[in-house]
């Protein structure tokens, strides 16, 4: 049974309002519930805003640091969860329960890869 | 979505939600065998009617309707049902229970199917392959590839099952008191089982013997959230967290065993070690829970240099009191022998070999020739290599064997 990371895309330009709606928090957690006792999600976590980050490239023998925000990528990486499942199209399915928990008026991307050799 | 991506897409909701609805149904039909059947009906309503009108917003809860209307329409058409009630040999309520609004109902709903699926009263391999299907979701193709064994055999087994399950009247219900460590133990085992069946394949050309470990672990972590207070699931599910966090390091290129020592522990994964550790603080006394601590102490050393070998032999004497065994008794005596040095571990190794219980066993010679190999007596030492390559069936361990029982060769005057 392969294991798939989640990537959680959000545009940080474009960040809903800071007060969520009241049942949103409530519909996350039962859904998160709901997956760990179908024993497929292994981790979870949420990230802090890329103002926090640092971008480290290496490259022509040098490193270089760039501090956050990123604001020249529309959409960053701002969550993640790491699935074990049978198989890819089951990985899409918990990962649109999981978009569908948000609000319509939200825009919230993600993108489903099969960690390799795991 | 194509056709063909829509049919994907339903197989996944399915997977997804066929334990739950067939745990549901069966409280309506009262027969797992029958409440399977309704939910396949529900499957192909499904592939027939999405394509066209659309995967419905609630993919779950259409599939679960449909199932429950199916059940209940079942039920009261008596004639059709009184037949089928006279193959199963049951009475009924009258009327179906409501449909479950909370949550804890539906974990209630599965955790009565896994306990069913693994009742004492089905033979060993007829609860493994009941389990792997109405709660681990899998085909009976891929529960016969994966135990090497036609899809008839599986089948047989399965219809087998369900029957014994009707004709001993099993009540649909989560046991409590009394028998419920003993139902409960029956469930492990089975996990366990299914786990081993796929970490011993050495048959490595299928993925799906592997692939077992995969379903067992699934199983094991969902059982932990269905009973939080049973410290030997979480056992249970360190163990078999930490076995599988070894999995790529315990063949070498050419699919040949590597010893615990020369393994890579670099490649170890981190991740479902981290989640070993975090069961094991929930696990308690029994014999799953001994054992994960044992894989607990060689999964966080972080060299084999650093294994707590006195604390490994502790847990072997425990496991030893609990559930004793030739085969812990064994294991206790390498663990003293690494603790300890060699001379401490001969003597117990000396008394299984009197006791004759390993006599086929290559282990108990292959770990004798290591201690004699130690203590510096090369003859008695290569002629317990030599023994015990000739019991092993596995081609890679009788090569390791005589390997190393002619490396002792030229020490030999």
């Amino acid at each position: 049974m392969p294991r798939f990371m989640t990537l959680i895309r959000i545009d940080e330009r474009n960040l809903p309002p800071e007060t969520f709606p009241p049942d949103f928090e409530q519909r996350v957690g039962a859904l998160l519930e709901e997956m760990t006792k179908a024993g497929v999600m292994l981790d979870t976590a949420g990230l802090r805003p890329t103002a926090e980050g640092t971008r480290i490239t290496w490259s022509g023998g040098r490193s270089s640091f760039t501090d956050g925000p990123f604001t020249e990528t529309k959409e960053v990486v701002g969550g993640y969860a790491l699935l074990q499942c049978k198989d890819k199209a089951e990985a899409v399915e918990w990962t649109r329960r999981f978009l569908e928990t948000h609000p319509e008026s939200w825009h919230v991307g993600a993108e489903v890869r099969q960690v390799d050799g795991g | 979505m194509t056709a063909a991506s829509t049919a994907q897409a339903v197989e996944a909701v399915f997977r997804i939600e066929s334990a739950r609805i067939i745990a549901a149904v069966t409280r309506i039909v009262r027969d797992v065998g029958i409440a399977e059947e309704i939910a396949q009906d529900a499957l192909v309503a499904a592939l027939e009617q999405w394509p066209e009108a659309g995967v419905p917003d609630r993919p779950g809860a259409w599939l679960m309707t449909t199932a429950r209307n199916r059940a209940v329409d079942l039920v009261r058409r008596e004639e059709t049902y009184a037949r089928k009630l006279a193959e199963v040999g049951r009475a009924l309520e009258d009327a179906p229970p409501p449909e479950p609004a909370d949550p804890d109902d539906i974990d209630d709903d599965l955790l009565r199917l896994i306990f069913t699926a693994c009742h004492p009263v089905l033979a060993t391999e007829g609860r493994v392959a009941l389990t792997l299907r109405l709660v681990g979701g899998l085909t009976t193709q891929e529960i016969a590839r994966a135990f090497l064994t036609s899809e008839p055999t599986v089948a047989q087994r399965i219809v087998r099952a369900k029957r014994a399950l009707a004709k001993a009247g099993v009540p649909y219900e989560v046991p409590y008191g009394a028998d419920r460590e003993a139902r409960l133990a029956s469930v492990l085992e089975v996990i366990y089982l299914v786990f081993n069946e796929g970490y011993s394949a050495t048959a490595g050309d299928d993925l799906l013997r592997p692939a077992l470990c995969e379903d067992a672990l699934r199983l094991a972590r969902l059982l932990t959230a269905l009973v939080p207070g049973e410290p030997e699931a979480h056992g249970l599910c360190a163990l078999l967290e930490f076995q599988a966090s070894r999995t790529a390091t315990r063949t070498g290129p050419d699919g040949e065993p590597v010893l615990l020592a020369d393994q890579n522990r670099t490649r170890w994964n981190r991740m479902l070690i981290r989640r070993g550790v975090e069961a094991l603080r929930r696990a308690g006394t029994g014999p799953y829970s001994l054992q994960a601590a044992i894989a607990g102490c060689h999964a966080t050393a972080v060299r084999y240099e650093d294994t707590d070998w006195a604390a490994i032999a502790a847990l072997y004497g425990s496991l030893a009191r609990l559930a004793p065994s030739p085969v812990v008794e064994l294991n206790r005596a390498v663990a003293i022998s690494m603790a300890e040095g060699p001379e401490a571990a001969l003597p117990l190794v000396d008394a299984l070999v009197a006791e004759g219980a390993l006599r086929s066993y290559h282990l108990l010679p292959s770990v004798r020739g290591d201690l004699l190999e130690r203590l510096g007596r090369p003859v008695e030492a290569r002629a317990e290599f030599e023994r015990a390559a000739s019991l092993t069936r596995n081609a890679r361990e009788r090569d390791l064997l005589l390997t190393r029982a002619a490396a002792l060769a030229g020490l030999t005057p």
